[in-house]
Protein backbone atom coordinates (compact mmCIF):
# COMPACT_ATOMS: atom_id res chain seq x y z
CA UNK A 1 0.00 0.00 0.00
CA UNK A 2 1.36 3.26 -1.11
CA UNK A 3 1.49 6.37 1.05
CA UNK A 4 0.49 10.14 -0.04
CA UNK A 5 0.68 13.79 1.16
CA UNK A 6 -2.74 15.19 2.41
CA UNK A 7 -1.71 17.85 0.15
CA UNK A 8 -2.97 21.58 0.48
CA UNK A 9 -4.41 22.09 4.04
CA UNK A 10 -6.35 25.40 5.83
CA UNK A 11 -5.69 25.97 9.41
CA UNK A 12 -8.52 27.22 11.44
CA UNK A 13 -9.15 29.52 14.36
CA UNK A 14 -12.20 29.21 16.97
CA UNK A 15 -12.52 31.19 19.72
CA UNK A 16 -13.34 29.42 22.78
CA UNK A 17 -16.80 29.89 23.98
CA UNK A 18 -15.87 31.00 27.90
CA UNK A 19 -18.21 32.39 30.73
CA UNK A 20 -17.90 35.81 32.08
CA UNK A 21 -15.71 34.83 34.30
CA UNK A 22 -12.72 33.43 31.60
CA UNK A 23 -11.10 30.32 31.49
CA UNK A 24 -9.64 29.36 34.69
CA UNK A 25 -6.41 28.25 34.37
CA UNK A 26 -4.60 25.61 37.24
CA UNK A 27 -2.51 28.60 38.93
CA UNK A 28 -5.79 30.12 39.89
CA UNK A 29 -5.16 32.71 37.31
CA UNK A 30 -8.17 33.78 34.09
CA UNK A 31 -7.97 34.13 30.37
CA UNK A 32 -10.79 36.16 29.70
CA UNK A 33 -10.69 35.05 25.84
CA UNK A 34 -9.04 31.70 24.10
CA UNK A 35 -8.55 31.54 20.49
CA UNK A 36 -7.00 28.21 18.90
CA UNK A 37 -5.82 27.56 16.01
CA UNK A 38 -6.18 23.60 14.81
CA UNK A 39 -5.72 21.81 11.40
CA UNK A 40 -7.55 18.71 10.56
CA UNK A 41 -6.59 15.87 8.51
CA UNK A 42 -9.14 13.19 7.01
CA UNK A 43 -13.08 13.06 7.88
CA UNK A 44 -14.77 12.24 10.93
CA UNK A 45 -16.87 9.04 10.86
CA UNK A 46 -20.95 9.26 11.60
CA UNK A 47 -20.31 7.50 14.90
CA UNK A 48 -16.87 10.01 15.73
CA UNK A 49 -15.10 7.07 16.59
CA UNK A 50 -12.27 7.62 14.45
CA UNK A 51 -10.69 10.43 16.12
CA UNK A 52 -6.88 11.24 17.29
CA UNK A 53 -5.90 14.28 18.38
CA UNK A 54 -2.23 14.48 17.57
CA UNK A 55 -0.03 16.91 19.94
CA UNK A 56 3.07 18.98 19.06
CA UNK A 57 6.22 19.24 20.94
CA UNK A 58 8.12 22.52 22.31
CA UNK A 59 8.52 24.17 19.24
CA UNK A 60 5.92 22.40 17.28
CA UNK A 61 2.61 23.96 15.75
CA UNK A 62 -1.22 22.90 14.66
CA UNK A 63 0.23 22.13 10.98
CA UNK A 64 1.50 18.47 11.62
CA UNK A 65 0.52 17.58 7.86
CA UNK A 66 0.28 18.72 4.17
CA UNK A 67 0.89 22.09 3.00
CA UNK A 68 -0.44 25.39 3.15
CA UNK A 69 0.36 26.15 -0.13
CA UNK A 70 1.65 23.81 -3.16
CA UNK A 71 4.55 25.76 -3.39
CA UNK A 72 5.45 25.88 0.37
CA UNK A 73 9.36 24.15 0.81
CA UNK A 74 8.72 22.04 3.90
CA UNK A 75 5.36 20.18 4.93
CA UNK A 76 3.93 20.07 8.60
CA UNK A 77 5.98 18.47 10.92
CA UNK A 78 5.17 15.23 11.42
CA UNK A 79 4.31 14.43 7.42
CA UNK A 80 6.19 11.66 7.67
CA UNK A 81 3.52 9.70 9.70
CA UNK A 82 0.30 11.91 9.21
CA UNK A 83 -1.66 11.14 5.79
CA UNK A 84 -2.83 8.39 3.23
CA UNK A 85 -1.55 5.02 3.99
CA UNK A 86 0.63 6.58 6.57
CA UNK A 87 0.84 5.55 10.53
CA UNK A 88 -2.03 8.04 10.77
CA UNK A 89 -3.66 7.06 7.71
CA UNK A 90 -6.31 10.03 7.21
CA UNK A 91 -7.92 7.40 4.49
CA UNK A 92 -9.30 6.03 7.97
CA UNK A 93 -8.76 8.36 10.83
CA UNK A 94 -9.85 11.97 11.56
CA UNK A 95 -6.92 13.55 12.69
CA UNK A 96 -6.31 17.11 14.76
CA UNK A 97 -4.06 18.85 16.07
CA UNK A 98 -3.64 22.58 17.46
CA UNK A 99 -1.03 24.54 18.94
CA UNK A 100 -0.84 24.98 22.69
CA UNK A 101 -2.10 27.53 24.62
CA UNK A 102 0.89 30.05 25.29
CA UNK A 103 2.02 29.11 22.11
CA UNK A 104 2.72 31.76 19.30
CA UNK A 105 1.21 30.35 16.27
CA UNK A 106 -1.98 31.30 16.48
CA UNK A 107 -3.25 30.20 19.58
CA UNK A 108 -3.52 32.84 22.60
CA UNK A 109 -0.35 33.27 24.32
CA UNK A 110 2.06 36.39 25.44
CA UNK A 111 2.30 37.82 22.18
CA UNK A 112 -1.41 37.76 22.14
CA UNK A 113 -3.78 41.29 22.64
CA UNK A 114 -4.94 41.39 26.21
CA UNK A 115 -8.77 42.27 25.98
CA UNK A 116 -8.33 44.01 29.09
CA UNK A 117 -5.71 46.94 27.76
CA UNK A 118 -6.16 46.45 24.34
CA UNK A 119 -1.80 45.68 24.38
CA UNK A 120 0.18 42.55 23.82
CA UNK A 121 0.16 40.52 27.41
CA UNK A 122 3.95 40.24 27.57
CA UNK A 123 4.58 38.98 31.70
CA UNK A 124 0.93 40.08 32.41
CA UNK A 125 0.36 36.52 30.90
CA UNK A 126 -0.61 34.05 33.20
CA UNK A 127 1.81 30.95 33.56
CA UNK A 128 0.11 27.97 31.96
CA UNK A 129 0.65 24.31 32.58
CA UNK A 130 0.40 21.06 30.40
CA UNK A 131 -2.70 20.33 32.24
CA UNK A 132 -4.55 23.90 31.29
CA UNK A 133 -3.17 22.90 27.48
CA UNK A 134 -4.96 19.70 27.76
CA UNK A 135 -7.46 21.46 28.93
CA UNK A 136 -8.06 23.88 25.95
CA UNK A 137 -7.64 20.87 23.65
CA UNK A 138 -10.88 19.17 25.28
CA UNK A 139 -12.91 22.94 24.62
CA UNK A 140 -11.93 22.62 21.18
CA UNK A 141 -12.75 18.83 20.75
CA UNK A 142 -16.29 19.88 22.42
CA UNK A 143 -16.38 22.08 19.51
CA UNK A 144 -15.94 19.90 16.76
CA UNK A 145 -18.47 17.43 18.28
CA UNK A 146 -15.38 15.37 19.68
CA UNK A 147 -16.66 13.24 22.59
CA UNK A 148 -14.57 10.09 22.42
CA UNK A 149 -11.06 9.87 21.03
CA UNK A 150 -9.66 6.56 19.40
CA UNK A 151 -6.03 8.05 20.21
CA UNK A 152 -3.87 10.83 20.97
CA UNK A 153 -0.33 10.50 20.21
CA UNK A 154 2.55 13.02 20.74
CA UNK A 155 6.43 13.13 21.31
CA UNK A 156 8.98 15.19 24.43
CA UNK A 157 6.06 17.70 25.46
CA UNK A 158 3.31 16.74 23.10
CA UNK A 159 3.70 13.17 25.03
CA UNK A 160 3.54 15.39 28.01
CA UNK A 161 -0.08 16.13 27.33
CA UNK A 162 -0.91 13.06 25.83
CA UNK A 163 -0.16 11.39 29.27
CA UNK A 164 -2.12 13.87 30.95
CA UNK A 165 -5.11 13.47 28.66
CA UNK A 166 -4.99 9.67 29.42
CA UNK A 167 -4.93 9.94 33.23
CA UNK A 168 -7.19 13.55 33.02
CA UNK A 169 -10.10 11.92 30.77
CA UNK A 170 -10.02 8.73 30.85
CA UNK A 171 -13.17 7.43 29.50
CA UNK A 172 -12.62 10.24 26.32
CA UNK A 173 -8.94 8.54 25.86
CA UNK A 174 -9.15 5.00 24.02
CA UNK A 175 -5.45 4.73 23.36
CA UNK A 176 -2.42 7.09 24.31
CA UNK A 177 0.81 7.42 22.38
CA UNK A 178 3.66 8.21 24.49
CA UNK A 179 6.87 9.52 22.17
CA UNK A 180 10.33 10.06 24.03
CA UNK A 181 8.71 11.96 26.97
CA UNK A 182 8.15 11.98 30.99
CA UNK A 183 5.81 12.31 33.55
CA UNK A 184 8.11 14.75 34.53
CA UNK A 185 11.48 16.45 33.17
CA UNK A 186 14.46 15.78 35.06
CA UNK A 187 16.90 18.28 36.47
CA UNK A 188 19.08 17.95 33.40
CA UNK A 189 16.55 18.95 31.19
CA UNK A 190 14.95 22.03 33.61
CA UNK A 191 18.99 22.96 33.58
CA UNK A 192 18.63 23.64 29.90
CA UNK A 193 16.10 25.41 29.53
CA UNK A 194 17.17 27.64 32.03
CA UNK A 195 19.59 28.49 30.25
CA UNK A 196 17.39 28.94 27.32
CA UNK A 197 15.28 31.65 28.84
CA UNK A 198 18.55 33.16 30.61
CA UNK A 199 20.01 33.49 26.98
CA UNK A 200 16.61 35.33 26.34
CA UNK A 201 16.10 37.28 29.52
CA UNK A 202 19.60 38.69 29.38
CA UNK A 203 19.06 40.01 25.34
CA UNK A 204 18.59 44.14 26.18
CA UNK A 205 15.90 43.81 23.43
CA UNK A 206 14.05 41.45 25.40
CA UNK A 207 12.92 44.16 27.59
CA UNK A 208 11.10 42.28 30.51
CA UNK A 209 9.22 40.61 27.67
CA UNK A 210 8.11 44.20 26.59
CA UNK A 211 9.27 44.24 23.09
CA UNK A 212 6.05 43.78 21.05
CA UNK A 213 6.23 46.26 18.30
CA UNK A 214 9.97 46.52 18.35
CA UNK A 215 12.21 43.74 17.14
CA UNK A 216 12.34 40.52 19.35
CA UNK A 217 15.48 39.63 21.31
CA UNK A 218 16.33 37.53 18.58
CA UNK A 219 20.12 36.95 20.06
CA UNK A 220 18.92 35.68 23.28
CA UNK A 221 16.05 33.70 21.61
CA UNK A 222 18.88 32.47 18.65
CA UNK A 223 21.44 31.15 21.40
CA UNK A 224 18.43 29.47 23.87
CA UNK A 225 17.77 27.71 20.15
CA UNK A 226 21.02 26.44 19.53
CA UNK A 227 21.47 25.38 22.74
CA UNK A 228 18.12 23.28 22.58
CA UNK A 229 19.17 21.82 19.16
CA UNK A 230 22.43 20.49 21.16
CA UNK A 231 20.19 18.51 23.60
CA UNK A 232 17.80 17.17 20.43
CA UNK A 233 20.78 15.65 18.71
CA UNK A 234 23.37 12.93 20.13
CA UNK A 235 26.96 12.63 20.22
CA UNK A 236 26.66 10.07 17.73
CA UNK A 237 24.63 12.17 15.29
CA UNK A 238 26.72 15.51 14.90
CA UNK A 239 29.49 13.42 14.54
CA UNK A 240 28.35 11.45 12.05
CA UNK A 241 26.61 14.74 10.08
CA UNK A 242 29.24 17.55 11.29
CA UNK A 243 32.53 15.40 12.22
CA UNK A 244 35.14 18.20 12.54
CA UNK A 245 34.37 19.70 8.83
CA UNK A 246 35.34 23.63 8.66
CA UNK A 247 32.87 25.34 6.93
CA UNK A 248 35.44 27.37 4.32
CA UNK A 249 38.80 27.01 5.43
CA UNK A 250 41.80 23.66 5.27
CA UNK A 251 42.28 22.48 8.50
CA UNK A 252 45.31 23.75 10.31
CA UNK A 253 44.13 27.06 8.78
CA UNK A 254 43.33 28.46 12.24
CA UNK A 255 41.56 31.73 10.49
CA UNK A 256 39.39 33.32 13.02
CA UNK A 257 36.60 34.13 11.01
CA UNK A 258 36.15 30.70 9.39
CA UNK A 259 33.81 27.88 11.60
CA UNK A 260 33.15 24.83 11.75
CA UNK A 261 29.89 23.37 10.15
CA UNK A 262 28.65 22.55 13.44
CA UNK A 263 28.49 26.65 14.29
CA UNK A 264 26.95 27.58 11.22
CA UNK A 265 24.57 24.66 11.89
CA UNK A 266 23.55 25.97 15.16
CA UNK A 267 23.86 29.71 13.72
CA UNK A 268 21.59 28.78 10.58
CA UNK A 269 18.82 26.83 13.49
CA UNK A 270 19.19 29.87 15.42
CA UNK A 271 18.02 32.68 13.19
CA UNK A 272 15.40 30.77 11.13
CA UNK A 273 14.01 30.37 15.17
CA UNK A 274 14.00 33.54 15.51
CA UNK A 275 11.55 34.33 12.14
CA UNK A 276 8.95 31.88 13.49
CA UNK A 277 8.93 31.97 17.42
CA UNK A 278 8.11 34.38 20.19
CA UNK A 279 10.63 34.59 22.67
CA UNK A 280 8.20 34.46 25.39
CA UNK A 281 6.19 31.89 24.26
CA UNK A 282 9.75 29.99 24.85
CA UNK A 283 9.67 31.13 27.94
CA UNK A 284 6.07 30.24 29.03
CA UNK A 285 6.49 26.84 27.23
CA UNK A 286 9.37 25.56 28.57
CA UNK A 287 8.62 26.62 32.68
CA UNK A 288 4.75 24.48 31.48
CA UNK A 289 7.56 21.66 30.91
CA UNK A 290 9.60 22.19 33.95
CA UNK A 291 6.50 22.13 36.05
CA UNK A 292 4.62 19.55 34.85
CA UNK A 293 4.73 16.72 37.18
CA UNK A 294 1.62 13.90 37.05
CA UNK A 295 2.70 12.49 40.00
CA UNK A 296 2.19 15.76 41.86
CA UNK A 297 -1.13 16.74 40.44
CA UNK A 298 -2.88 13.20 40.85
CA UNK A 299 -1.29 11.96 44.57
CA UNK A 300 1.32 10.18 43.33
CA UNK A 301 2.40 7.95 39.99
CA UNK A 302 0.11 4.81 40.78
CA UNK A 303 -3.00 6.81 42.10
CA UNK A 304 -2.40 8.91 38.62
CA UNK A 305 -2.41 5.68 36.57
CA UNK A 306 -5.11 3.85 37.98
CA UNK A 307 -7.12 6.52 36.47
CA UNK A 308 -5.84 5.41 32.95
CA UNK A 309 -8.93 3.34 30.78
CA UNK A 310 -7.63 3.25 27.78
CA UNK A 311 -4.31 1.57 26.24
CA UNK A 312 -0.93 3.14 25.92
CA UNK A 313 2.15 2.83 23.60
CA UNK A 314 5.03 4.00 25.37
CA UNK A 315 8.53 4.51 22.87
CA UNK A 316 11.67 5.50 24.08
CA UNK A 317 15.05 6.21 21.89
CA UNK A 318 18.51 4.49 22.69
CA UNK A 319 20.38 8.07 22.38
CA UNK A 320 18.03 10.46 23.80
CA UNK A 321 19.73 11.90 26.51
CA UNK A 322 17.05 14.57 27.52
CA UNK A 323 14.64 12.43 27.92
CA UNK A 324 16.38 9.01 28.35
CA UNK A 325 14.66 5.73 28.53
CA UNK A 326 14.76 5.62 32.49
CA UNK A 327 12.07 8.01 32.46
CA UNK A 328 9.71 6.15 29.81
CA UNK A 329 10.36 3.21 31.84
CA UNK A 330 8.83 5.17 34.91
CA UNK A 331 5.58 5.45 33.24
CA UNK A 332 5.32 2.20 31.93
CA UNK A 333 5.98 0.67 35.33
CA UNK A 334 3.62 2.90 37.05
CA UNK A 335 1.17 1.44 34.33
CA UNK A 336 2.02 -1.99 34.96
CA UNK A 337 1.49 -1.68 38.63
CA UNK A 338 -1.97 -0.47 38.39
CA UNK A 339 -2.48 -3.51 36.28
CA UNK A 340 -2.95 -1.14 32.96
CA UNK A 341 -2.36 -2.12 29.52
CA UNK A 342 0.83 -0.84 28.26
CA UNK A 343 3.35 -1.75 25.31
CA UNK A 344 6.56 -0.46 25.63
CA UNK A 345 9.84 0.09 23.32
CA UNK A 346 13.24 1.44 23.32
CA UNK A 347 14.21 1.80 19.70
CA UNK A 348 17.98 1.99 18.86
CA UNK A 349 18.56 5.40 17.13
CA UNK A 350 21.46 7.23 16.34
CA UNK A 351 19.57 10.48 15.95
CA UNK A 352 19.26 11.63 19.73
CA UNK A 353 15.64 12.98 21.48
CA UNK A 354 15.06 13.61 17.85
CA UNK A 355 13.88 10.45 16.77
CA UNK A 356 10.71 10.61 17.08
CA UNK A 357 10.49 13.29 14.65
CA UNK A 358 12.79 11.43 12.05
CA UNK A 359 12.75 7.50 13.07
CA UNK A 360 9.85 6.82 10.65
CA UNK A 361 10.16 3.08 9.95
CA UNK A 362 10.02 1.35 12.91
CA UNK A 363 8.41 3.79 14.81
CA UNK A 364 5.97 3.87 12.32
CA UNK A 365 5.22 -0.19 12.21
CA UNK A 366 4.85 0.13 15.72
CA UNK A 367 2.32 2.90 15.97
CA UNK A 368 0.56 0.85 12.76
CA UNK A 369 -0.15 -1.95 14.98
CA UNK A 370 -1.12 -0.17 18.29
CA UNK A 371 -3.68 1.36 16.17
CA UNK A 372 -4.69 -1.60 13.89
CA UNK A 373 -4.19 -4.65 15.89
CA UNK A 374 -6.83 -6.02 18.19
CA UNK A 375 -8.24 -4.18 21.65
CA UNK A 376 -9.03 -6.60 24.07
CA UNK B 1 0.29 -31.81 21.55
CA UNK B 2 3.17 -29.46 22.51
CA UNK B 3 4.19 -27.47 25.20
CA UNK B 4 1.67 -24.72 25.05
CA UNK B 5 -0.85 -27.06 25.40
CA UNK B 6 0.79 -28.29 28.77
CA UNK B 7 1.27 -24.59 30.00
CA UNK B 8 -2.62 -23.27 28.91
CA UNK B 9 -3.30 -26.62 30.93
CA UNK B 10 -1.46 -25.43 34.36
CA UNK B 11 -2.81 -22.09 34.37
CA UNK B 12 -6.35 -21.29 36.34
CA UNK B 13 -8.91 -19.33 34.15
CA UNK B 14 -8.24 -15.80 35.38
CA UNK B 15 -4.73 -15.49 36.03
CA UNK B 16 -2.29 -12.97 35.55
CA UNK B 17 1.08 -14.08 33.78
CA UNK B 18 3.93 -12.63 32.95
CA UNK B 19 5.90 -14.49 29.87
CA UNK B 20 9.57 -13.73 29.64
CA UNK B 21 11.19 -13.58 25.87
CA UNK B 22 7.62 -13.72 24.84
CA UNK B 23 8.74 -14.49 21.19
CA UNK B 24 5.59 -13.02 19.01
CA UNK B 25 3.06 -13.81 22.10
CA UNK B 26 1.26 -16.59 20.70
CA UNK B 27 1.74 -18.32 24.21
CA UNK B 28 0.18 -15.23 25.70
CA UNK B 29 -2.58 -14.82 22.97
CA UNK B 30 -3.54 -18.41 23.61
CA UNK B 31 -3.79 -17.76 27.52
CA UNK B 32 -5.85 -14.16 26.59
CA UNK B 33 -8.33 -16.33 24.54
CA UNK B 34 -8.51 -19.62 26.80
CA UNK B 35 -7.96 -18.90 30.02
CA UNK B 36 -9.22 -15.34 30.50
CA UNK B 37 -5.65 -14.35 31.94
CA UNK B 38 -4.22 -10.43 32.23
CA UNK B 39 -0.85 -11.48 30.64
CA UNK B 40 1.97 -9.15 29.49
CA UNK B 41 5.50 -10.51 27.82
CA UNK B 42 8.90 -9.13 28.01
CA UNK B 43 10.70 -9.08 24.63
CA UNK B 44 14.48 -8.10 23.22
CA UNK B 45 13.36 -8.46 19.40
CA UNK B 46 11.64 -5.87 17.09
CA UNK B 47 9.87 -7.74 14.90
CA UNK B 48 8.44 -9.74 18.00
CA UNK B 49 7.56 -6.59 19.78
CA UNK B 50 5.65 -5.55 16.96
CA UNK B 51 3.59 -8.73 16.64
CA UNK B 52 2.76 -8.65 20.34
CA UNK B 53 1.46 -5.30 19.59
CA UNK B 54 -0.60 -6.29 16.94
CA UNK B 55 -2.62 -9.39 18.63
CA UNK B 56 -2.91 -6.51 21.05
CA UNK B 57 -1.00 -8.61 24.04
CA UNK B 58 0.77 -5.62 26.28
CA UNK B 59 4.26 -6.36 25.80
CA UNK B 60 7.70 -4.13 27.14
CA UNK B 61 11.20 -4.54 25.79
CA UNK B 62 13.22 -5.99 27.69
CA UNK B 63 16.89 -7.77 28.24
CA UNK B 64 16.22 -10.91 30.70
CA UNK B 65 19.99 -10.83 31.36
CA UNK B 66 19.30 -7.64 33.91
CA UNK B 67 16.89 -8.70 35.65
CA UNK B 68 13.31 -7.88 37.08
CA UNK B 69 14.08 -5.40 38.98
CA UNK B 70 10.99 -3.25 37.60
CA UNK B 71 8.66 -5.82 38.46
CA UNK B 72 7.47 -5.50 41.87
CA UNK B 73 7.32 -8.88 44.34
CA UNK B 74 4.82 -11.27 44.31
CA UNK B 75 2.97 -9.11 41.15
CA UNK B 76 1.73 -11.80 38.98
CA UNK B 77 0.35 -15.57 39.82
CA UNK B 78 2.71 -16.88 37.17
CA UNK B 79 5.49 -16.11 35.93
CA UNK B 80 6.29 -18.15 32.35
CA UNK B 81 10.48 -18.63 30.87
CA UNK B 82 9.45 -21.08 27.69
CA UNK B 83 12.40 -22.13 26.10
CA UNK B 84 14.57 -19.55 27.37
CA UNK B 85 16.58 -20.04 30.60
CA UNK B 86 19.58 -22.45 28.81
CA UNK B 87 20.45 -19.00 26.65
CA UNK B 88 19.94 -16.33 29.21
CA UNK B 89 23.39 -15.54 31.06
CA UNK B 90 22.65 -15.97 34.96
CA UNK B 91 19.92 -18.68 34.72
CA UNK B 92 19.75 -19.20 38.90
CA UNK B 93 19.35 -15.63 39.17
CA UNK B 94 16.50 -15.49 36.98
CA UNK B 95 15.02 -18.05 38.61
CA UNK B 96 15.52 -16.04 42.43
CA UNK B 97 13.92 -12.94 40.73
CA UNK B 98 10.77 -15.25 39.13
CA UNK B 99 10.09 -16.70 42.08
CA UNK B 100 10.50 -13.28 43.71
CA UNK B 101 8.09 -11.56 41.31
CA UNK B 102 5.60 -14.55 40.82
CA UNK B 103 3.82 -16.59 42.95
CA UNK B 104 4.00 -19.75 40.67
CA UNK B 105 7.04 -20.05 38.01
CA UNK B 106 6.53 -22.30 35.14
CA UNK B 107 9.90 -23.16 33.23
CA UNK B 108 10.27 -25.55 30.27
CA UNK B 109 13.63 -26.30 28.49
CA UNK B 110 15.32 -28.81 26.09
CA UNK B 111 17.03 -31.62 28.39
CA UNK B 112 20.25 -32.11 27.45
CA UNK B 113 20.46 -35.54 28.44
CA UNK B 114 18.21 -37.06 26.18
CA UNK B 115 19.09 -40.39 24.47
CA UNK B 116 19.00 -38.81 21.29
CA UNK B 117 21.85 -36.34 22.37
CA UNK B 118 23.52 -39.05 24.79
CA UNK B 119 23.95 -41.13 21.17
CA UNK B 120 25.14 -37.98 19.43
CA UNK B 121 27.69 -36.69 21.84
CA UNK B 122 28.28 -40.18 23.34
CA UNK B 123 28.94 -42.41 20.30
CA UNK B 124 29.16 -39.89 17.55
CA UNK B 125 31.80 -37.76 19.62
CA UNK B 126 30.29 -34.26 18.24
CA UNK B 127 28.04 -32.21 20.06
CA UNK B 128 24.41 -32.91 19.32
CA UNK B 129 22.46 -31.28 16.60
CA UNK B 130 18.48 -32.60 16.38
CA UNK B 131 15.71 -31.15 16.11
CA UNK B 132 15.21 -30.42 19.46
CA UNK B 133 18.60 -28.26 19.58
CA UNK B 134 18.85 -27.64 16.21
CA UNK B 135 21.77 -25.29 16.04
CA UNK B 136 25.39 -25.80 15.35
CA UNK B 137 27.96 -25.15 18.36
CA UNK B 138 29.43 -22.48 16.85
CA UNK B 139 26.21 -20.41 16.31
CA UNK B 140 23.89 -21.20 19.00
CA UNK B 141 21.84 -18.45 21.47
CA UNK B 142 21.73 -21.78 23.92
CA UNK B 143 24.95 -20.67 26.29
CA UNK B 144 24.11 -23.20 29.01
CA UNK B 145 23.30 -27.08 28.43
CA UNK B 146 21.71 -28.68 31.14
CA UNK B 147 19.59 -31.73 32.14
CA UNK B 148 16.66 -32.30 33.99
CA UNK B 149 18.66 -33.35 36.90
CA UNK B 150 20.57 -30.59 36.87
CA UNK B 151 17.31 -28.57 37.16
CA UNK B 152 16.19 -30.15 39.76
CA UNK B 153 19.23 -30.01 41.90
CA UNK B 154 19.18 -26.38 41.05
CA UNK B 155 15.72 -25.85 42.25
CA UNK B 156 16.71 -27.91 45.68
CA UNK B 157 19.75 -25.49 46.05
CA UNK B 158 17.58 -22.43 45.60
CA UNK B 159 14.86 -23.73 47.83
CA UNK B 160 12.03 -24.27 45.55
CA UNK B 161 9.18 -27.27 44.97
CA UNK B 162 8.36 -28.78 41.80
CA UNK B 163 5.19 -29.34 42.15
CA UNK B 164 4.29 -30.59 38.80
CA UNK B 165 6.80 -31.90 35.76
CA UNK B 166 5.19 -32.89 32.55
CA UNK B 167 7.69 -34.67 30.44
CA UNK B 168 7.65 -34.50 26.22
CA UNK B 169 8.80 -36.06 23.42
CA UNK B 170 8.07 -35.43 20.11
CA UNK B 171 5.03 -33.87 20.87
CA UNK B 172 3.37 -36.69 22.93
CA UNK B 173 3.70 -36.64 27.23
CA UNK B 174 5.70 -39.40 28.01
CA UNK B 175 5.20 -41.64 31.50
CA UNK B 176 7.81 -40.17 34.40
CA UNK B 177 9.61 -43.38 33.48
CA UNK B 178 13.21 -42.51 33.70
CA UNK B 179 12.49 -39.24 32.25
CA UNK B 180 15.95 -37.89 32.10
CA UNK B 181 17.08 -40.30 29.36
CA UNK B 182 13.49 -40.30 27.41
CA UNK B 183 12.29 -36.64 27.27
CA UNK B 184 13.58 -34.20 24.94
CA UNK B 185 11.98 -31.21 26.88
CA UNK B 186 10.79 -30.57 30.36
CA UNK B 187 7.89 -28.51 31.72
CA UNK B 188 8.18 -27.74 35.50
CA UNK B 189 5.91 -25.77 38.10
CA UNK B 190 8.04 -24.00 40.41
CA UNK B 191 6.98 -22.92 43.91
CA UNK B 192 8.54 -21.49 47.04
CA UNK B 193 9.62 -24.57 48.95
Amino acid sequence: MGTRSIGVVQPQQVSLPLTEKGLLLESGATLPAVTVQYETYGRLSPTGDNAILVLHAFSGDAHAAGRHAEEDRYPGWWDDMIGPGKAFDTDRFFVVCSNVLGGCQGTTGPGSINPATGRHYALDFPVVTIGDMVDVQKRLLDILGIDRLYAVAGGSMGGMQALEWAVRYPQMVERAIVLASTSRLNSQGIAFNAVGRNAIMSDPAWNNGEYYGAPQPGHGLAIARMVGHITYLSSESMRQKFGRRLQNGRPGNLAFDDQFEVESYLAYQGEKFVDRFDANSYIYLTKAMDYYDLAGSWGGMEAAMRRVEGSLLVLSYSSDWLFPTEQSKEIVYALARAGKDVSFNEIQSPYGHDSFLLEASLQSELITAFLTGKKR
Amino acid sequence: MNVFDVIVEMIPDGATVLDLGCDDCSLLERLHDERHVHGRGVEIDDASIQECIRKGISVFHGNLDEGLKDHPTGSYDYVILSRTMQQVRHPHVLLDEMVRVGRNVIVNFPNFASLINRIQLGLGGRMPVNKNIPYSWYDTPNIHFFTRRDFVDLCRERGLTITREVFLHRGRILPPVLPNLFATEVCCLVTKS
